[in-house]
């Protein structure tokens, strides 16, 4: 499965660390970054990031 | 089991995706009292008031879920006798168990010129395009009528579209539950951008003809408008609900698993509830804010499809956020509860910093100003509250600490509404 974040939405508000902090992290500069390839263990907790980032910005395909 | 949620905005909606993502595979009805499908509503006072987003771009994904959709009427009354909700049309809707996720509506202005056009309040998206239109209309001059986070932001976003605004509270400073220190920031960062603060000012009316035409303060002066928004909080949808025995405070209350008091078939979602806090040690809060609407939404769900005595408490720490001008305020835990707010890092340029809220010696609350990455550790720390002292001593050998904070003439400074360096 492939997570892919919007940039042009994502206004780090940092939702999706707390909800997935093993596919998620912010820098110190508030920049993103996130595992693009994951496995089925990791789809619950992405779907709630999904569920919890105000800006919609997330989606998983596949 | 017939699961009827009752509210089609952000915790209805997340509350009935959670119902089908737990394989519930029975009848899920969502009735809203908007004929719209649910949509997002913080850019209602932000992106979608100055333009850069269409109406489009809020709604949520909701195309998909397997749900009957009862739009554009609203829910009247609840017989738990016959089980049913009442809608306005006559129909009655039989439930199982019922999500009550009414949310709030604005508090209205009830006192003198209450009547004249050019009043706003702004919460549904018929009520942002409204004040949008007229925003846009010439150059009208704006009051805003309070400075807490919808005044400010609608403050924030009518300067962006360059129009000249006057913010008015009866409180002495912003963002009354961020305290003096940071709420004086606030006052100074809407000063710095042009807007005329009156603060610790009462309102006694507004004047005009048929249309506003000023804003007439407490000590007799008048502030000229042409358009008021009036951001006087929120009140919670439970009119509906009155005679059906439910314990309305007036949220409904709910105890720890989000399930009323009264009655195990009934749960509740977002704005509308109040239930027993942990951060507020175990008395009921309410919270007004999004990312508790869609955790609590998928919450109540599974404990509605769960039997009482196997339902899970909901203890998150509540998180908020407000952008104003190119400053994002983002909270987590309760900082209106705080006895006082102290700054523990900031930036030597003073533009990022974060603060806690103390009760009883314990942090309660940590706030942020252009500062999401350091949040997420006090938000962590929050899950155990840990004693303020133990904290502030953490953060100072952290080396990712924005840095030491200001010192008290440099606070008091701010506090003024003057640069903090």
């Amino acid at each position: 499965m492939k997570v892919h974040v919007d940039m042009n939405l994502c206004q780090a508000h940092g939702e999706c660390v707390f909800a997935a902090p093993d596919v998620f992290e912010l820098h110190d500069d508030d920049s993103l970054t996130w595992v693009e390839e994951i496995g089925e263990d990791r789809r619950a907790e992405v779907e709630q990031a999904i569920q919890v980032c105000p800006m919609m910005a997330i989606k998983l395909e596949g | 089991m017939r699961i009827v949620v009752v509210g089609a905005s952000l915790a209805g909606l997340r509350a009935a995706q959670a119902l089908r993502a737990a394989g519930h595979a029975d009848e899920v009805v969502v009735i809203g009292d908007e004929a719209r499908r649910p949509y997002t509503r913080p850019p209602l006072s932000k992106e979608l008031l100055v333009g850069d987003h269409t109406v489009e771009q809020c709604d949520f994904p909701s195309g998909e879920l397997d749900v009957e959709w009862r739009l554009g009427v609203a829910a009247v009354g609840l017989d738990r006798d016959a089980r049913e909700v009442v809608l306005e049309d006559g129909a009655r809707v039989p439930y199982d168990r019922l999500i009550v996720a009414t949310g709030c509506r604005a508090r209205p202005w009830t006192g003198p010129g209450a009547e004249l056009d050019g009043l706003h309040t702004l919460r549904d998206l018929d009520d942002a395009l409204a004040l949008r239109a007229a925003l846009t209309d010439g150059r009208p001059r704006v009051a805003v009528v309070g400075a807490g986070f919808v005044g400010a932001e609608v403050a924030s976003t009518a300067r962006r579209l360059g129009l000249d605004v006057t913010l008015i509270d009866v409180a002495p400073h912003p963002l009354l539950p961020l305290g003096p220190l940071l709420g004086g920031r606030t006052a100074g960062m809407h000063r710095e951008r042009g807007v005329d603060l009156k603060l610790s000012m009462g309102v006694e009316g507004f004047r005009g003809d048929d249309h506003v035409e000023a804003v007439v303060l407490a000590d007799g002066s008048e502030i000229a408008a042409d358009v008021v928004v009036v951001a006087l909080g929120a009140i919670p949808n439970t009119d509906w609900l009155a005679g059906s025995g439910l314990t309305l405070d007036p949220g409904l209350v709910c105890d720890a698993t989000l399930t009323s008091l009264d009655d195990p078939d009934v749960l509740g979602a977002g704005d509308v509830v109040s239930w027993p806090h942990p951060l507020a040690d175990d008395t009921t809060i309410r919270v007004e804010h999004w990312t508790n609407a869609a955790e609590q939404g998928a919450a109540a769900a599974r404990n509605a499809l769960a039997p009482p005595a196997e339902r899970t408490p909901y203890r998150a720490a509540p998180y908020f956020w407000s952008d104003q001008y190119d400053v994002k305020i983002q909270a987590v835990g309760l900082p209106g509860r705080a006895e006082r707010i102290e700054l523990v890092e900031q930036s030597p340029e003073g533009d990022r910093l974060v603060a806690v809220g103390v009760r009883d010696g314990r942090v309660v609350a940590a706030i942020a100003f252009n500062a999401v990455r350091r949040l997420a550790w006090y938000r962590r720390q929050l899950a155990d509250p840990p004693a303020f002292e133990k904290l502030a001593a953490a953060v100072a050998e952290d080396p990712r600490s924005l840095g030491a904070p200001v010192q008290a003439d440099a606070a008091g400074a701010a506090a003024q509404g003057g640069p903090a360096r």
